[in-house]
Order: C-alpha cells, then sequence, then structure tokens
C-alpha cells in the first residue's frame, strides 16, 4: 500500500495546558488513501502510549509490518480505498515529532527541559496539522488505548471536527491503578544511574530502567488468561530449574525480549512525559467536573468498544463514557466485545471488533 | 437484515406506522434492530438499547447507535423527555419491576409503544388448565426454567397497570400471529398486544 511520509512544522508557537507554549513544533506523519476532491474522507488515526505513525507501514527502526495493518489498507475495515488516513506521531513522542530528544533552540537536546504535556495538548498539535493539510472536518477520528483518549479530548474540545469518534478499549480518566503502574515505570527509568537527570543523550542511555518499565506496562496489557495460555508455567530452553536467577520461565524470557527490544526504538524520557500526559488525563475535570458537559451539544456520533478481558481500561470505565454521552443525549455505539488477549485485543485478531470499525465508519 | 424483517413482526410494524418522520426514538430491547431500520428509512434519529452483545453487534455493523445495556439498570441516563417515542416491545415481561420501566418510559419519551406476549391467551390458559404444566406455546416458546420472561403479564393486567400509572393508552392493536385481532376479546384471542401511551 502507498504510504506517504511526511514532517510539517506549526506555524506559530503550541500553548500548553501547563502553562507556556512550544515552538516550531514538528509533526511527523504517516497517510495512506487518497483525500477526495471536498476534503471530506479524512480519519485521523490516533496512536497508544509507545505506538507511532507507521499504522500500516513498516516501522524504519523494526522493521516490523505497521501496529494496525489488519485493521487498515484497501478492503480492510479502514479502507484506504475509500478513506484518508492520517496518523501522526504525538508531541512528545521520539519517532520525528517534537519531544524531549528534540532540539531546543540553544541546539541541545530538550532532555528534562521539555514542558509537561497533556492528551489535550497533543490533540491541539493534531489540529494544528489538521489546519495545516486544510482539514475542516474529519470523518472520523479514531483511537485505541491512549488513543481513545485523544479521539475523546477531540472531539469534547474540538466538536466541530470530526463526524465520527471511535474509541477501543479506552477511558476518560485514568484510575489510581493506572497511575500506580506508569509512576512504576517512571521510577523504574529514573532509578537507572544512566538515566543522568535525563541527560543522557549522546551517550548511553537508561535502557535497563526503560526495559523494566516496559516488562511492567507489558504485563497490564495482557490477561491471566493469555498470559497462561501462552506459557503456563513452561521453561525456556531447559529441562529443569535452574536454581539462580536466570530467565527459567518462557514468560521472563519473553518479557526480557519485549523490554530489551523496546529500547531500541523509544526514548526513556518520552516514556516518562507520555505515561505523565495519561496520568493527567481527566476529561470531567477539563470541564467543570461533569463528564456529560464535555459532550454538551455534540453532533457527532460515537462508537465505545471494550473487551471483557481488558483488566487496564475495564468495560466500566467505558460505560461511564457512554453514561455521560447519552446524559448529553449524544448518539452512542457501545459494545463489550469478548476477547481472550486482555488491554491488547484491540490490536489482535478480533474479527468482531473489525465488523464494528467497518459498520461505525459507514 | 431484511427489508421484510418487519413484516415478520406486526407489532414492530403496528409501532413503525405510528412514528411520525424525523422523530427521535430510543429502542429498548432493539435485538436485531429490525424496527431501527425501518425508522431510519422514515428519516428518524434511533437509538437503541440491547442486553446481547451478538446483536449489538451486528446493529452497529449496520450503523445503528445501539448501547450495550440493560434497560433495567441503564433507562436512567437518559435524559426526561429526550426523545419523542420511547419503544419497548417484547420486553416488558423481562424487566426486574415493569412498573417501574413503564414510568422510566414515559419520563424519557413523550410518547411510549410496549408490546408484550399475552399470557392470557387461550392457548396458554389450555396448557396450563389441561396439561397442568408451565404453557410452552408460539408466543411463549421457551420453558419456564430457561425464559427470560420473569414477569407474565396479560392484556387486562397491563391496562391496570397503565391505569395506576396515570398512563393514557392513545391506541393498542391485538394480534394471533400475524392477524390483527379486535380489541373485544383480546385478552383471551391475543398472542401479543402493543399499547401506545402518553402522560
Amino acid at each position: 500500500m502507498n504510504a506517504h511520509s511526511q514532517t510539517l512544522t506549526l506555524p506559530g508557537s503550541l500553548p500548553l495546558d501547563g502553562g507556556g507554549e512550544l515552538t516550531r513544533v514538528e509533526l511527523a506523519f504517516e497517510t495512506y488513501g487518497e483525500l477526495n476532491a471536498d476534503r471530506s474522507n479524512a480519519i485521523l488515526l490516533c496512536h497508544a502510549l509507545t505506538g507511532d505513525q507507521y499504522v500500516a507501514s513498516p516501522h524504519p527502526i523494526t522493521g516490523k509490518p505497521g501496529w494496525w495493518e489488519r485493521m487498515v489498507g484497501p478492503g480492510k475495515p479502514i479502507d484506504t480505498d475509500r478513506f484518508h488516513i492520517i496518523c501522526a506521531n504525538v508531541i512528545g513522542s521520539c519517532m520525528g515529532s517534537t519531544g524531549p530528544a528534540s532540539e531546543a533552540s540553544d541546539g541541545r537536546p530538550y532532555a528534562m527541559r521539555f514542558p509537561v504535556i497533556t492528551i489535550r495538548d497533543m490533540v491541539r498539535a493534531h489540529i494544528g496539522l489538521l489546519d495545516m493539510l486544510d482539514i475542516e472536518t474529519l470523518h472520523a477520528v479514531v483511537g485505541g488505548s491512549m488513543g481513545g483518549m485523544q479521539a475523546l479530548s477531540l472531539a469534547a474540545n474540538w466538536p466541530d471536527r470530526a463526524r465520527r469518534v471511535l474509541v477501543i478499549a479506552s477511558t476518560s480518566r485514568h484510575s489510581a491503578q493506572n497511575i500506580a503502574f506508569h509512576e512504576l515505570g517512571r521510577q523504574a527509568i529514573m532509578a537507572d544511574p544512566r538515566w543522568q537527570d535525563g541527560s543522557y543523550y549522546g551517550g548511553d542511555g537508561p535502557d535497563n530502567g526503560l526495559a523494566v518499565a516496559r516488562m511492567a506496562a507489558h504485563i497490564t496489557y495482557l490477561s491471566e488468561e493469555a498470559l497462561t495460555g501462552k506459557f503456563g508455567r513452561n521453561l525456556q530452553d531447559r529441562e529443569a530449574k535452574s536454581f539462580g536467577f536466570d530467565a527459567d520461565f518462557q514468560v521472563e524470557s519473553y518479557l526480557r525480549y519485549q523490554g530489551s527490544g523496546f529500547t531500541r526504538r523509544f526514548d526513556a524520557n518520552s516514556y516518562l512525559y507520555i505515561t505523565r500526559a495519561m496520568d493527567y488525563f481527566d476529561l470531567a475535570e477539563e470541564h467543570g467536573g461533569k463528564l456529560a458537559d464535555a459532550f454538551a451539544g455534540t453532533d457527532a456520533r460515537f462508537c465505545l468498544v471494550s473487551f471483557d478481558s481488558d483488566w487496564l481500561y475495564p468495560t466500566s470505565e467505558s460505560r461511564h463514557v457512554v453514561h455521560a454521552l447519552n446524559a448529553a443525549g449524544a448518539a452512542v455505539s457501545f459494545v463489550e466485545l469478548s476477547a481472550p488477549h486482555g488491554h491488547d485485543s484491540f490490536l489482535l485478531d478480533v474479527p468482531a471488533l473489525d465488523r464494528v470499525i467497518g459498520g461505525f465508519l459507514g | 437484515m431484511s427489508v421484510a424483517a418487519i413484516d415478520q413482526r406486526p407489532d414492530l410494524a403496528a409501532i413503525a406506522s405510528r412514528i411520525t418522520p424525523d422523530s427521535r426514538v430510543l429502542d429498548i430491547g432493539c435485538g436485531d434492530g429490525v424496527l431501527m431500520m425501518a425508522l431510519r428509512k422514515k428519516g428518524c434519529d434511533v437509538r437503541g438499547i440491547e442486553i446481547d452483545g451478538t446483536c449489538v453487534e451486528r446493529c452497529v455493523s449496520q450503523g445503528l447507535s445501539v448501547v450495550q445495556g440493560d434497560a433495567d439498570s441503564d433507562l436512567g441516563d437518559y435524559p426526561d423527555k429526550g426523545f419523542d417515542y420511547a419503544v419497548l416491545s417484547q420486553t416488558l415481561q423481562t424487566a426486574s419491576r415493569p412498573d417501574r420501566m413503564l414510568d422510566e418510559l414515559l419520563r424519557v419519551g413523550t410518547r411510549a409503544f410496549v408490546s408484550f406476549p399475552n399470557f392470557a391467551h387461550w392457548r396458554t390458559r389450555a396448557a396450563l388448565m389441561f396439561g397442568g404444566r408451565m404453557p410452552v406455546t408460539r408466543s411463549i416458546p421457551v420453558s419456564w426454567y430457561e425464559t427470560q420472561n420473569i414477569h407474565h403479564v396479560t392484556v387486562h393486567d397491563f391496562r391496570e397497570l397503565a391505569r395506576e400509572k396515570g398512563a393514557t393508552i392513545v391506541r393498542d392493536w391485538y394480534f394471533a400471529g400475524k392477524r390483527p385481532v379486535s380489541r373485544a376479546g383480546a385478552n383471551m384471542r391475543a398472542e401479543f398486544a402493543v399499547f401506545e401511551l402518553s402522560r
């Protein structure tokens, strides 16, 4: 499929929720499929915490297929023959958009001088990109997990910019448990002596800390059933326990592999900033404490999907959003799909999800 | 779902015929979305609630706005008079408190439609009287131990409930199979009843 890679610099400066602003904001993005003559068939896909713009094209570092290759393409549920798909790397990330590894005005990396950003700041940058691309109204904004938070934030703060809002395995606020897991990851990074208060660019980064953060997070993305089914208590390449601390169990080996693989493609400081943005996310709080008020008067159609095995953003979180949308009189669909994989179900083979997405996008 | 599907459900066809184009409608227990599809063709803004995930998935994949949920607990989220019509088809008898559900219907909708299988139909009466067993009939096809119908109701019972709730019966329809039955003797002769209510 024809993917088009581009990087644009937003004009002027980007005001931030935390006060202050970012200047020379670059956004790296991929597009797939043709934009139609009246510019009405664009879909903004929002990626998750450690995702990127390579939705349906090979990752430039790992060479692996795009993260939603199964969903996005010609004739697929998000059909590139009909829609113009845009996916931009969020600000704060590390795949070409402005983040802590980017150069500040003094020519050195921002590192921890990068401002703390929010989900709404990420979306504000996306809106700036849509303005540059001259796309007034999206056919849909779509996202899973942190991408779903961006979709909700866009719907609440820029209600005229999307006609459909599809939110998968997500939430309108981070729970104490969500924040706790993120804090564990951040502390692992900051406890790594190579972190050096974030100023590690040009040398070795805190790979060990970042790998531990990824290992902990990866556990939250899978259900107990999925872990048991995949690994059980099976031993890794050995007949008996070693009575040591090698990766005796397959599950240990798998997590170590996931952790070390992640450090090759992700910046530790980006992990700190993006997890912080997610922890700060509370859509009701932004709108006077009442979630329904975030969606007052919206004309967009909403669809929320949860998975029964997702304990990171469980069905109750999606229902909470659905209740608010109902109270606001919005057109909303909601379905809890059955899938064994846990939170990661939205990325995996769940045929019912394909049908729901295809049908909702129309 | 075929266009003809609604023809297989005379209760839904009766309801659809009474709903004016471009209305706002809440279909509670919308199933496969047969009524919703028919109303969408009339330009209505239709929302559904359905407890069965497979049905919801089928509705959403056809572009209908349906929320997976339980009418017993979720109706409270909807604003007062948010809809011109609230429809409860073949669901009243499954509610934990049908009386409260009727109140909710008349709160969220200016008008309400309720359809249900009539437990006083002669076949049901005969099954109980002569068979001495809980009826399994064309209109009540599931055995007592697995049926979702936990509050069986008759035409007379429902009229009485509507009166107690201060609801006005605007119109009523009665069917045996797909055949209409007159109001007179409906409590004996009708397998299904449909009521249009206001308050």
